[in-house]
């Protein structure tokens, strides 16, 4: 799996949105250990400077616990991960019917093409 | 934050033309900081000034505290623009001659370095191709534990999977205290790995700021943000 950096935004914003993804989706699995600042900095060829502060981001978000001892642990917490997990799903959406909305669907027009083939018909 | 370089009114001429005009410049340790600046905007002269391979013809420079001499040469791995080997001697003894030369020479490290980028030590250096010689120059300059790494257009010239993998090689083996400049107007290629952006356009510091502050003020990547300033000048 490879990081992109493909937008104008801060550089550690869209890591920390990688990073969320991979932990929301099991890549990095919950009380899983999380690899370091410095590997996944090499992995992602970016500054571990800015690595950091996407790590950062993520333990105020709840999702990494840093351990005095053992480094970094994905959160046990179901609540935390579903409420990312959400979280992710709606910035998702709203990116889909800003789109949308300017090629002219309004959001029941948007939700329709969400329904899968044949189930379309509100008549 | 401890200072490591100051520039203070750096100007330089060549007979008539000014290459430097008034730099101010802080370089604190510990950051990788992108020279940035089209064609002749005083990059290398700035640079050669750091390693005191010019003299500035008014102003200060003070590298921890001292003007560059013999002290600060101990301090600085410098990667210049254009090779400077012997074309006849091969990459070991390039290694022999860096270990003897500088006492933060590590040579398991430069090794390390030969096999990821795929050296051989008895290769002559007449044998080399450009991204090759790039590689080799890396390779003796990043063995290196400086507290500054001036690189001079270390990924001009060489192809853009060359570039990638000369940057990785940047971003793992400096030395983390240390502070590393590099020039360079390939700007899309070093973005993700600075910490900070120096603009010189015309001998001038025209903007130094950490590149993420740039995006979240600008809403522009580095690279967007140079091609607008230096594409204005022109008319």
């Amino acid at each position: 799996m490879q990081f992109e950096i493909r937008d104008p935004r801060p550089i550690w914003q869209q890591l920390a949105q990688q990073l969320r993804e991979r932990i929301v989706t099991g890549v990095y699995p919950p009380g899983s250990h999380f690899p370091t600042v410095r590997e996944l900095a090499t992995q992602a060829g970016v500054n571990p400077n800015t690595m950091q502060r996407a790590m950062a981001q993520l333990e105020l978000d709840g999702l990494l616990i840093t351990n005095r001892t053992a480094g970094r642990t994905v959160t046990e917490q179901r609540d935390v991960l579903d409420s990312m997990r959400r979280q992710l799903a709606r910035e998702r959406t709203e990116e889909y019917l800003k789109y949308l909305e300017a090629l002219g669907f309004d959001r029941r027009a948007a939700a329709d093409l969400l329904a899968p083939e044949g189930e379309d018909n509100h008549e | 934050m401890n200072e490591l370089l100051t520039c203070t009114g750096l100007t330089r001429y060549f007979g008539q033309t000014k290459a430097l005009d008034g730099v101010d410049l802080t370089l604190t340790s510990g950051k990788i900081v992108g020279l940035l600046g089209p064609n002749g905007s005083g990059k290398t002269t700035l640079i050669k000034i750091m390693n005191g391979l010019l003299q500035p013809t008014a102003g200060e420079i003070r590298i921890m505290g001292s003007a560059p001499g013999v002290a600060s040469k101990g301090m600085i791995s410098y990667l210049p623009d254009r090779g400077y080997f012997p074309e006849w001697m091969r990459v070991g003894d390039m290694i022999e001659m860096f270990y003897d030369f500088y006492a933060d020479f590590d040579r398991d490290k430069a090794e390390d370095m030969c096999r990821a980028l795929g050296l051989e030590a008895d290769s002559a250096i007449k044998t080399l191709s450009k991204g090759t010689r790039e590689k080799m120059q890396l390779m003796l300059v990043m063995s290196r534990a400086a507290k500054l790494y001036l690189l001079d257009e270390p990924i001009a010239g060489v192809d853009p999977a060359a570039r990638e993998f000369i940057m990785q090689t940047i971003l793992t083996n400096y030395n983390e205290d240390g502070t590393v400049l590099i020039s360079t107007h390939l700007i899309s290629d070093v973005e993700q790995v600075l910490d900070e952006a120096v603009f010189l356009q015309q001998g001038r510091v025209v903007l130094h700021e950490a590149v993420d502050s740039i995006r979240e003020r600008t809403g522009e990547s580095v690279d967007a943000l140079f091609r607008e300033m230096f594409r204005a000048q022109l008319y």
